[in-house]
């Protein structure tokens, strides 16, 4: 079992599990998110957190509520999100990589090289 | 059910010369699973004494519903109190205990009492004061939570289970709050296991009540923030600092400001890290002695 860290809010956390299902295909368009109560009682964390961490999701589109029954995702979630992490892509992931590289002094052409000989490519 | 709203104003407590409580106001208004946190002597079982009208304030007053609770029969018979009670004298069975309650308690439902007695694993015929101090808590909550007052309050009554007893109680806390809302008072000094069943959370330190806030509020206001020694010093300045940590030339700051997002973005902006503060962490921060 996932287990959140203690770096990020856990409220992101929240957001984040529930956005990776998506992406990964675990939970489809049009299917039933798990509930509040379920995961507070899967992760031990508090409602008011769950809440917060699903109600950005409902404000951006990719949970919607139906009334007495519970969160859904959303047709087009998935692009939505998929378009969003790409986005996201270069400040999360590339801007750290050449940042670090350059404490290194690792030149950009060896890094393309390390991408391209990585193990088990 | 209608939520029974408790307003405390101006609550103080003496024990001869001793102010356990401290010109303590609070509102609880809703049917919400309230955490009472606090060190050893803080003042919590005194607080919840009150409440439940074991004692009379010194000074203050004390409404629930509206009314005075102090020998306020109609009031009581609402609201259920347990701790960790002495058995020692107590030769009735489980079972025979768990019929009583039927007596005193007119929402109770003895059939749930009896599935909580099978999960929480109680000898259903054995007398109570054979039971393990354990089992005799577990016995007390199954009490309180079957007896479904509109006001539930457990007074530290977890100390003497087990971890996954623990565990179990907290999960039928949950439960039955979706199944039958009503007002949980649960004072504890255990914070990081049971942070995440709290709606609003009271710090009480020393007889007096610092801090009362819905969960998440408190949680947003708390934060990190770490990186050269000079630079946080400089970025902290006007802000409350609960707590400074110093490693090398590297620094950590603990604060609780109202504004977080700003300040997180601006922390940011400057190169500094910013990380959440868990309740427990900020409860050790603020009642802890310099």
């Amino acid at each position: 079992m996932k287990k959140f860290d203690d770096n990020k809010p856990i409220f992101i956390q929240v957001r984040e599990v529930i956005e990776d299902q998506i992406v990964n295909g675990m939970l489809r368009e049009e299917e039933q998110a798990p509930s509040t109560n379920q995961m507070v009682s899967f992760y031990k964390i508090n409602h008011a957190t769950v809440t917060k961490g699903v109600n950005q999701l409902v404000d951006e589109g990719i949970l919607y509520k139906r009334r007495g029954i519970g969160m859904f995702v959303a047709k087009g979630a998935k692009k939505k999100l998929v378009e969003k992490r790409k986005k996201a892509f270069s400040d999360e992931f590339v801007v750290p990589l050449i940042q670090e590289a350059e404490k290194l002094g690792i030149s950009e052409n060896e890094i393309i090289e390390l991408i391209m000989n990585r193990e088990g490519k | 059910m209608m939520p029974y709203i408790i307003e405390a104003n101006d609550l103080s407590l003496k024990y001869k010369k001793f102010e356990a409580l401290k010109n303590i106001s609070f509102t609880l208004k809703e049917e919400k699973i309230y955490g009472i946190l606090g060190r050893n002597g803080a003042g919590k079982t005194s607080l919840l004494t009150l409440l439940s009208a074991f004692r009379k304030p010194t000074s203050g007053k004390l409404t629930i519903d509206g009314e005075n609770n102090f020998e306020n029969t109609k009031i009581m018979s609402n609201i259920s109190f347990h701790y960790e009670k002495n058995y020692s004298e107590e030769t009735s069975t489980v079972k025979k205990m768990l019929r009583d309650v039927e007596n005193y308690r007119e929402n109770y439902d003895g059939e749930y009492a009896l599935s909580l007695a099978e999960m929480f694993e109680l000898p259903i015929d054995k007398p109570v004061n054979k039971l393990s101090k354990g089992k005799q808590s577990a016995l007390e909550v199954t009490m309180g939570l079957a007896g479904r007052c509109p006001v539930t309050i457990f007074d530290e009554s977890y100390l003497s289970m087990d971890a996954p007893t623990r565990v179990k109680f907290y999960n039928e806390v949950l439960e039955e709050q979706s199944r039958k809302p009503r007002t949980f008072i649960l004072s504890t000094h255990l914070v990081s296991e049971m942070d995440y069943l709290f709606d609003e959370v009271l710090i009480l330190h020393e007889g007096k009540l610092l801090i009362h806030d819905e969960y998440e509020t408190l949680i947003s206001k708390g934060m990190t923030v770490t990186g050269a020694a000079e630079k946080v010093d400089e970025f902290v300045i006007g802000m409350k600092v609960l707590k400074e940590q110093r490693l090398g030339n590297a620094k950590a700051v603990a604060i609780y400001e109202k504004n977080s997002k700003a300040i997180e973005t601006k922390a940011k902006s400057l190169g500094l890290e910013v990380g959440p503060i868990s309740l427990q962490e900020l409860f050790i921060y603020i009642t802890e002695k310099e």
